[in-house]
């Protein structure tokens, strides 16, 4: 059931991709297996030139193994590998024509952040004016003019990742593979450099694919993200689609916060949860008796401007109020059905109106197309 | 790279592997070559007088062990958890035995306790020529190499633990029997197997002041180059091999339950001032640093004097070698250009080849394979390689034959007994580079040589250096295995210094052993001046 969906969604993105010309990379029916581990398993995609992709997943789904298999550092058991057109699935790294930068940044510490740069140009037999020209140009595309003469060990963390970064565009790649090159700095530098990288790749314009398990990352920075668990691909699809209409209760779960509660199809659009009976907008293709999954994301709980034909209103109690900052995370026990809890977000400006404090009744309505049907896990 | 791990692979397997394995096929074999099983072994055992030197090899290597591992562990205490002044002193003071040939200490206790001997009163009667001179050198001639396993071992602590203990009001000697003792467990096992195989497999000490006491290591060299009984030399040579290569496996296992016991989160142990503990350990480091170098002082010493002890003025003469040994100080140079050959030649393969294991990428299996042989000559004593050379490379059917008796050979040899250690340090040097350097250097099209030279060599700099001293001075001060290889035109210092002494001359072997010695902390001096200087500037990189 899961694997339908999951095809129909990869056929529609390569769909998508094929019509705005042919892809810069595209990948086919990969495996990878370590030993009787499957890293790796039947794995596509397509992505076009000039894109932002990110490989989504959590540790061990394979992303960076995936990642590693299109620089040619693995070598895949199966599976065809296209590089702007040329099949490059036999190729050593070095005939591959793209730039790398890894989490560890990898600088080579005895050079300075010039010759560092410079590094792969001295190999092409470039002008020594012509090589220091160029450096200085990656230098300043970065912002790092005046840190020329220094060693890495010198240098914050998120200057060595753009030293890195300077250094893998040097030589102009048509591909560019980043390995969670944020995880390794803290939070304010993490934001501030992903602005960067977004506003670099843009700039250039080379087909960029990142390896992060950071979804917040994922969603601010990606064209188009491929969601992967277990070596397989789940999903693929543009940062509001993944957030909005995922495909499966993993892709719903692991991407933003999200109530996940067991329920049974009643009838077209009716589904039972607890003791409640709620309508819903995705229970269409359902069998009725079919026991499935339902996931509500926090904020989208209305306690306001309920009117009396406001759908599928619940009378709860608020148990506790987590303080998040820019928003408050309540927990919320469904009066008619006491098993029954309830993330919900409510903003500063609704706590404000509202005076919503522990203990408190309130009526909640949850909006139909809201609730998303997903079929269980093992069933 | 292909090229270079097989030829790695055939360099290891030629001078390692092959060597041994007709060791051990050539004690299966009889005088005409045919197999005869057992045969040899029987024979060994059925005679007397050689299970005797068995028993005696054992006995003199538990005795000596049990003396120098307790001394080196408090020494070691000493320096790593007092606030001794001096340390760095005291370290050099207890290192100097390594700078010597294993003989040093022995020229030196016939000096102090020989029949002329100054001390000789000390010992009531009897002699110390046999097991008990055997023992006292190779306390002497062990207590670096015990001592520097312990002080790794001791530094490696946590300062948390201590600062809980404290916390706790835990008492000092409960401290010391459950954080101090524990944590140094494997450090003092690894000690105890290292000082065995040592004691049991030399030979220098056992020939110059062993007398009549019969060892494994003695009765090796009598049985191949006095009686050209290669079948029974190839059995005692097995027999060395026992308990070596068991000690090297009992540590292996006992060494892979030891838990890491510095995290990431770990505190360095700082030791605390306190008088009385300080002062004692001062004392005692004092005293036996002291003697260690007295001991091997007098040898200097006795090298000056003219006519030991009836004449004590200071002379040359003893210097002027060709009155004792047909080739002058032919061999003081010999010994020079081996240990040069050794050192240039084996820091090469030795660091080119950990690179290949480590970073090569293809021919895994043969990666593994030179990998493991590389880890063999640690279990191998000296003798027991060099009875192998004899055997492998003078094989009527080995176009190597030529080699033998060549300075080339005996420098491989040291090479391949050496190997294991510098193995390991260009292993972890190499460990500590990102992973991801050879990964960078393909995505940016610069060929893998390019930043071997460019990137790799000038960060392990530090480490090549460290491998080729230890190559040098271990070259220069062997004895065991170079004893069965040399030839007319490569005699080296230390087989000359063996020579005579057995003719008697024991000054000018004090003298030969001395020049030895000074050639070796010259170079050793050298390295640190350079370190200091001239190799700051060019690893500026290291610093913020």
């Amino acid at each position: 059931m899961q694997s339908l969906e999951r095809a129909d969604a990869v056929e529609e993105a390569r769909a998508e991709a094929g019509r705005a010309g042919p892809p810069h990379l595209s990948l086919m029916g990969i495996v990878k297996r370590f030993g009787a581990f499957s890293a790796l398993e039947d794995v596509s995609l397509a992505v076009a030139p000039g894109k932002l992709v990110c490989f989504l997943g959590p540790s061990g789904c394979g992303k960076t193994t995936l990642l590693r298999v299109i620089a040619g550092l693995e070598t895949q058991d199966a599976g065809t590998i296209m590089i702007g057109g040329l099949n490059v699935s036999r190729l050593p790294p070095a005939q591959r024509d793209f730039g790398i930068v890894f989490q560890s940044y990898a600088l080579f510490p005895n050079l300075t952040v010039a010759q560092n740069v410079g590094y792969g140009l001295v190999n092409r037999r470039k002008r020594r004016a012509e090589i220091k020209a160029r450096v200085a140009e990656m230098l300043n595309l970065v912002g790092l003019t005046e840190h020329g003469a220094k060693y890495p060990i010198q240098l914050s963390g998120g200057q060595q990742q753009r030293v890195a970064l300077a250094r893998a565009l040097a030589t102009s790649p048509s591909l560019l593979l980043l390995d969670e090159p944020l995880s390794a700095l803290d939070a304010r530098v993490r934001v501030h450099l992903r602005e960067e990288i977004k506003a670099l790749q843009r700039r250039l314009g080379v087909t960029t694919i990142m390896v992060t398990h950071d979804q917040e990352e994922a969603l601010a920075l990606a064209d188009e993200i491929v969601v992967m668990n277990r070596g397989r691909v789940e999903q693929i699809g543009t940062p509001t689609e993944i957030y909005n209409a995922p495909a499966t209760a993993f892709i719903a779960d692991f991407v933003g916060e999200m109530n996940m509660l067991d329920a049974t199809i009643l009838a077209a659009n009716r589904i039972r949860v607890g003791a409640l009976t709620l309508s819903s907008a995705h229970a269409e293709a359902r069998t009725p008796g079919e026991r499935v999954q339902v996931g509500l994301r926090p904020e989208d709980v209305r306690i306001r401007g309920l009117g009396p034909g406001a759908p599928n209103t619940l009378a709860v109690r608020v148990t506790s109020l987590d303080f998040l900052g820019a928003f408050w995370r309540a927990a919320l026990k469904v009066e008619n059905d006491p098993e029954l809890v309830l993330r919900s977000d409510f903003s500063i400006n609704a706590m404000r109106d509202l005076n919503i404090h522990v203990g408190q009744s309130l009526m909640i309505s949850l909006p139909p197309e809201a609730l998303r049907v997903f079929a269980r896990a093992g069933a | 790279m292909r090229a270079g791990i097989l030829a790695l692979t055939a360099l290891l397997l030629l001078f390692v592997a092959f060597p041994l394995a007709t060791l051990l096929f050539k004690s299966f074999q009889d005088s005409t070559g045919r197999l005869v099983g057992l045969a040899n072994y029987q024979r060994y055992f059925m005679t007397p007088t050689l299970v005797a030197s068995l028993w005696n090899s054992l006995a003199v290597a538990v005795l000596a062990t049990a003396i120098v591992v307790p001394l080196a562990f408090l020494y070691a205490y000493g320096l790593t958890r007092t606030c001794l002044p001096a340390k760095r002193l005291l370290v050099a003071l207890a290192l100097l035995p390594l700078f010597a040939p294993s003989l040093l200490p022995a020229i030196s206790l016939i000096y102090i306790f020989g029949n002329q001997g100054f001390l000789k009163g000390w010992l009531f009667g009897a002699s110390i020529y046999g097991p008990f001179g055997i023992v006292l050198a190779q306390v002497f001639y062990c207590f670096p190499h015990a001592l520097m396993i312990l002080t790794t071992a001791f530094s490696l602590a946590d300062g948390r633990l201590y600062e809980a203990a404290a916390a706790m009001g835990t008492g000092r000697w409960r401290v010391f029997r459950t954080i101090t003792l524990p944590g140094v467990r494997y450090g003092l096992i690894s000690a105890l197997f290292v000082v065995f195989t040592l004691v049991i497999t030399d030979f220098g000490i056992a020939k110059v002041i062993g007398g009549q006491f019969n060892v494994l290591a003695t009765d090796a060299y009598k049985q191949v180059v006095g009686q050209q009984n290669f079948e029974m030399g190839a059995v005692v040579g097995f027999l060395l091999l026992v308990p070596a290569a068991l000690a090297f496996v009992l540590d292996r296992h006992v060494q892979r339950r030891q838990v890491a016991l510095l995290s990431a989160r770990a505190v360095p142990f700082e030791p605390r001032a306190h008088a009385g503990k300080d002062l004692g350990m001062l004392a005692y480091c004092v005293v036996v640093g002291g003697l260690i170098a007295a001991v091997l002082a007098v040898a200097v010493w006795g090298s000056f004097v003219t006519y030991w002890p009836y004449n004590l003025s200071l002379t040359l003469k003893n210097y002027d070698f060709e009155t004792f040994e047909p080739n002058a100080a032919g061999p003081y140079f010999a010994s020079l250009k081996m240990a040069t050959l050794a050192a240039v030649a084996g820091t090469t393969v030795i660091f080119c080849g950990a690179y290949l294991i480590e970073k090569g990428r293809g021919l895994r299996a043969l990666r593994t394979l030179a990998h493991l042989i590389a880890m063999l000559p640690m279990a191998v004593p000296g003798l027991v390689l060099g009875l192998g050379y004899v055997f492998f490379i003078n094989a009527p059917w080995n176009p190597l034959g030529i080699l033998y008796g060549s300075i080339l050979l005996l420098a491989i040899n040291s090479i391949a007994h050496f190997y294991t250690t510098a193995h390991v340090t260009a292993l972890t040097a190499l460990k500590q580079l990102d992973g991801e350097f050879e990964a960078v250097s393909a995505s940016l099209k610069v060929p893998f040589y390019r930043t071997f030279v460019r990137v790799t060599l000038p960060i392990c700099l530090p480490a090549i250096l460290d491998i080729a001293i230890y190559l040098f001075v271990n070259a220069l001060t062997t004895v065991s295995a170079v004893v069965f290889l040399y030839g007319a035109s490569s005699k080296l210092a230390s087989i000359s210094i063996v020579h005579m002494d057995e003719a008697g001359a024991t000054a000018a072997a004090a003298a030969m052993a001395t020049l030895i010695v000074a050639t070796a902390l010259a170079v050793k001096l050298l390295h640190l001046i350079l370190e200091q200087h001239v190799f700051a500037k060019l690893q500026a990189w290291r610093k913020r």
